[in-house]
């Protein structure tokens, strides 16, 4: 599903984000990309949706080689894949709600259909009873927590997520990566970022690791 | 039999679902027909419009504002615009009083002069005829110029006489043969069209036209660049939506239509302003304009933007902000890309 072949990334102020990565994620696979801050890990994900281009080497999710696509396929890329971001990006000028269910106006979905989809997504990460506050009004926890609902409300093929728990206790931590588990057994494919390496250990799943920008480990 | 033939015609339709489970999963699990499709894009325009419209009435005071100045910009032009065809409207009223003056020749006796000049009513093309004979021209010229005993002192009448003819046609292009047709028969020495000043005018009106026009288009730039500034603070101050619209999966489409409709929301709403402006301007007109026509004895009415005037200042100003927007979603948008 998502394959990088001889990948590098060098940001035009700064050095290498990444040096030479190959590795590829089958369908309906899970796996955990870990390594310490600064190792590339949000770059990689960023390189996933094109929210950046690499510098050498090709990436292929699903049948689609990323250099091959042309501006006005981006947003279709994207579409099909969802992304927890590192730092959730809600917006604050509207309720839960609305912010959750942006992708499926985005995708042209019926009001109705789209509100039966928020609220199951909601339900999901147990935040339905917050769906008409604004986000700026809760815990950075319940927001990382929005921001997931949000990527996984149109099903996406993908997921993705950077730092997903980075702002939850240990317990609500081990809630949300059973979460991903489970979205993972209907057959999506997830990669989540993360440094919570006694979480990630525990979970058993493969494990990426990144350092100064190379992949020095995997499985 | 019929069983079979009913399999095959299934046929078609059986092998998308078999063929689909492999790519299943995801958005595109969310198949939209064709008439889903166009119904999703109508629903998105109309709610694109109306919370485009919902925003600018949130924020009166700004919106007030901005709709204020584009009042004014259109305002001034449609005004003028309008003055240009009331003047033009008289002028054709006062075409209607264009005389033709006959000057006959010199050598023609009085009996032919008048005979002359009773065979012109016969001519279907001219409404009356004022005949003045060589020697009524004398004493209206003595009488009115105080020059009579310089007169006097001449032997001969040096004057001509005179035929003025009312001509049925108001067509200046008729009026123009009609003079030369008059000017080739051989009792007339001259035949003079009282037009020149008409002309003249018409040359002015021509001048203040284009002036006019000049005005309008650079007051319509004007328009475009308060609606296109508009657009751009919006943009930036919607900034993270953008932002997030494109992460989540927007088309750039998608992401210029809030600003477009707001664009031509500012367009119309400057135009109703302008138009209420311009309406109410010629009413409170139109009394004085009145009384000023009865002492003329005229039947001219003043006459405010109409039906065709309306349609131009509306549709314009729309364009106009429908361009605006577009050029500034167009230079600020794809600068604004996630990072
Ligand atoms: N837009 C950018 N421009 C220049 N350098 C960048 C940019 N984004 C990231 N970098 C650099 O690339 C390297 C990798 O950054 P990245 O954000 O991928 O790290 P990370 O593994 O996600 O770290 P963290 O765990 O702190 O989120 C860092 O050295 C960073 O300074
Ligand atoms: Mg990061």
């Amino acid at each position: 599903m998502i394959q990088f072949e001889h990948v590098s990334k060098h940001y035009d102020e700064g050095y290498d984000a990444l040096k030479d990565v190959s590795f590829t994620l089958n369908t309906g696979e899970l796996a955990f990309l870990t390594g310490h801050s600064g190792a590339g890990k949000s770059t990689l994900l960023k390189l996933v949706m094109l929210m950046e281009q690499p510098t050498a080497g090709h990436i292929q999710v699903g049948d689609q080689l990323l250099s091959h696509l042309t501006r006005n396929d981006i947003p279709y890329l994207r579409r099909s894949i969802g992304v927890v971001f590192q730092n959730h990006q809600l917006l604050f000028d509207r309720s839960v709600f609305d912010n959750v269910s942006l992708p499926l106006q985005i995708c042209g979905y019926s009001p109705v259909d789209a509100a039966r989809r928020v609220r199951a997504a909601l339900d999901k990460v147990g935040l339905l009873n917050r769906e008409k506050m604004n986000p700026r009004a809760l815990s950075s926890g319940e927001q990382q927590r929005v921001g997931i609902a949000r990527a996984i409300v149109h099903k996406p093929k993908v997921l993705l997520a950077d730092e997903p728990t980075g702002n939850l206790d240990p317990e609500l931590s081990e809630e949300i990566m059973r979460l991903f588990e489970q979205f993972n057994r209907v057959g999506t494919t997830v990669l989540i970022a993360s440094h919570d390496l006694s979480l990630i250990r525990s979970m058993r799943h493969r494990m990426l690791t990144l350092k100064s920008g190379r992949l020095i480990a995997d499985g | 039999m019929d069983k079979k033939r009913g399999a095959e015609r299934v046929q078609p339709t059986r092998e998308a679902p078999v063929a689909q489970p492999s790519a299943k999963r995801g958005a595109e699990h969310h198949k939209v027909d064709l008439k889903g499709h166009s119904e999703s894009w109508l629903r998105n325009h109309s709610e694109v419009g109306k919370s485009a419209l919902a925003k600018l009435l949130g924020t009166p005071v700004a919106t007030v504002m901005t709709v204020a100045v584009l009042a004014i910009a259109l305002t001034l032009p449609g005004f003028l615009f309008t003055v240009l065809s009331n003047v033009q409207n008289l002028t054709q009223g006062w075409e209607g009083e264009t005389r033709l003056s006959l000057y006959l020749e010199t050598s023609l006796s009085d009996e032919d002069a008048d005979r002359f000049s009773r065979s012109l009513l016969m001519r279907d093309d001219i409404a009356a005829i004022d005949y003045i004979s060589r020697s009524q021209g004398m004493l209206e010229f003595k009488k009115y110029s105080g020059f009579g005993d310089v007169l006097d002192a001449m032997s001969d009448n040096p004057l001509p006489a005179v035929v003025m003819l009312l001509p049925k046609s108001k067509n200046v292009a008729d009026l123009g043969l009609m003079r030369a047709g008059l000017q080739a028969l051989p009792e007339v020495n001259e035949a003079v069209l009282d037009l020149e000043w008409l002309q003249r005018l018409d040359a002015m009106l021509a001048v203040a036209k284009r002036a006019v026009f000049v005005l309008g288009v650079l007051l319509g730039l004007a328009v475009l660049l308060v609606i296109g500034n508009t657009i751009k603070m919006e943009i930036e101050s919607r900034r993270d939506e953008i932002v997030i619209s494109k992460l989540v999966g927007a088309t750039d489409a998608w992401v210029r239509r809030p600003f477009l409709y707001t664009g031509v929301w500012y367009g119309l709403l400057g135009a109703l302003s302008a138009w209420v402006i311009v309406q109410v301007a010629w009413l409170m007109l139109e009394t004085p304009a009145q009384e000023l026509a009865q002492l003329y004895r005229s039947q001219f009415q003043l006459s405010g933007l109409g039906f065709f005037g309306s349609f131009l200042l509306l549709f314009t100003s729309v364009l106009l902000g429908w361009i605006g927007a577009w050029t500034a979603v167009r230079r600020h948008l794809r600068e604004i890309e996630p990072r």
